[in-house]
């Protein structure tokens, strides 16, 4: 795991949830957190190089931009890796997960409109030979705002 | 006959699109969904190659949050970095005249980062409860699901916990762009 300081924590801590829409957003966060501009973009690129961060970005209403759909493919094991890597490579695919189940392979479709996605899923599963299990949202309970890291948790395990 | 409400800014005239997004606006999204450049001015950045200043960045992506279609701007964590390796995909067969009073409680417990309700495909897939649950191992993801049981009761059918073995493509790109190259495998 990497290693974290306290301002690395702070930065992730305070700004998990809201990033200012300012002129100068990091000078805002480095007034906040008492340091400098420089020294705020430097930690940000550090942590994003290292994996801890995987964007410093907006976070986007999967149903409100464009349309998304998770789907699975239930396949023999023997098939698994190479029907994986057929879906990862295919247009539209932002995820991509192998899971202990008979639907063993689990993705996001992604696309600019219903139409484009329809015709995305039935191009891949044509390609596949296997039926794609397509579960859109009907609805969403969370909103999604990530969630406090217990720090001290962490360090301990 | 423009439907844009920005007449000066001439891309900007094709129709929106049924997600209210115009054209620069979905230029904006493509530019950015892989990350903000870690410049001082950021907008400005992004705003370059599209021919707009950062001050009309920031104000399509302000107009976006107030729509919702931006949730918020901010740091993005890897949670699998920080320690959480367990993710479990729980899955439940809820009744259909409960599952949404129930969905919104499940969605405050800890540990829950996603709460949706899908469709079921009877007879093969018969979970319309989506839950993923966030554990540095599998005996804590057990636990919360644990409690998620016992937050539905008898509005329960059945449900599994979907661990994944590995994570093939996971980007949060949502729409295709020549930014298109931040697939990470892990």
């Amino acid at each position: 795991m990497v290693a974290l300081d306290a301002l690395d924590r702070r930065l992730i801590d305070a700004y998990q949830r809201d990033l200012p829409l300012c002129e100068r957003p990091f000078a805002v966060m480095a007034e906040r957190l008492g340091e400098s501009e420089a020294v705020v973009l430097s930690r940000l690129e550090r942590l994003a190089a290292a994996g801890v961060l995987s964007r410093v970005g907006p976070v986007f209403d999967h149903a409100r931009a464009g349309a998304s759909l998770l789907a699975a493919v239930a396949v023999p094991e023997a098939e698994r890796d190479a029907v994986a890597a057929r879906i990862s490579e295919s247009v539209g695919v932002n995820h991509n997960y192998a899971r202990e189940h008979r639907y063993n392979l689990w993705f996001v479709m992604t696309a600019a409109d219903e139409q484009q996605l329809d015709a995305r899923l039935d191009a891949l599963e044509a390609e596949l030979g296997h039926p794609v299990l397509r579960l859109p949202m009907i609805e969403a309970f969370h909103i999604d705002l990530g969630f406090p890291i217990p720090w001290y948790e962490l360090e301990r395990a | 006959m423009s439907v844009s409400t920005c007449p000066s800014e001439p891309a900007a005239s094709n129709p929106p699109r049924q997600d209210g997004l115009d054209v620069l606006d979905r230029a904006i999204v493509v530019a950015t969904q892989a990350g903000l450049p870690l410049v001082p001015d950021p907008w400005r950045a992004v705003g370059e190659p599209l021919g707009l200043s950062g001050e009309a960045v920031r104000e399509r992506m302000v107009r976006m949050q107030a729509a919702g279609v931006i949730r918020r701007v901010a740091a993005v964590p890897n949670h699998y970095r920080l320690g959480y390796v367990a993710n479990g995909m729980t899955v439940w067969d809820v009744d259909d005249a409960h599952v949404d009073r129930l969905g919104r409680e499940v969605a405050r417990l800890p540990g829950v980062s996603h709460c949706y309700r899908r469709p079921r495909h009877l007879p093969e897939w018969p979970y319309n409860l989506f839950v993923m649950l966030h554990g540095r191992t599998r005996e804590e993801v057990e636990q919360q699901a644990e409690r998620l049981c016992e937050l539905l009761g008898a509005a329960c059918r059945d449900h599994r916990i979907l661990y994944s073995s590995r994570i093939l493509k996971k980007t949060g790109l949502r729409l295709a762009g020549r930014s298109d190259r931040r697939g990470q495998m892990r």
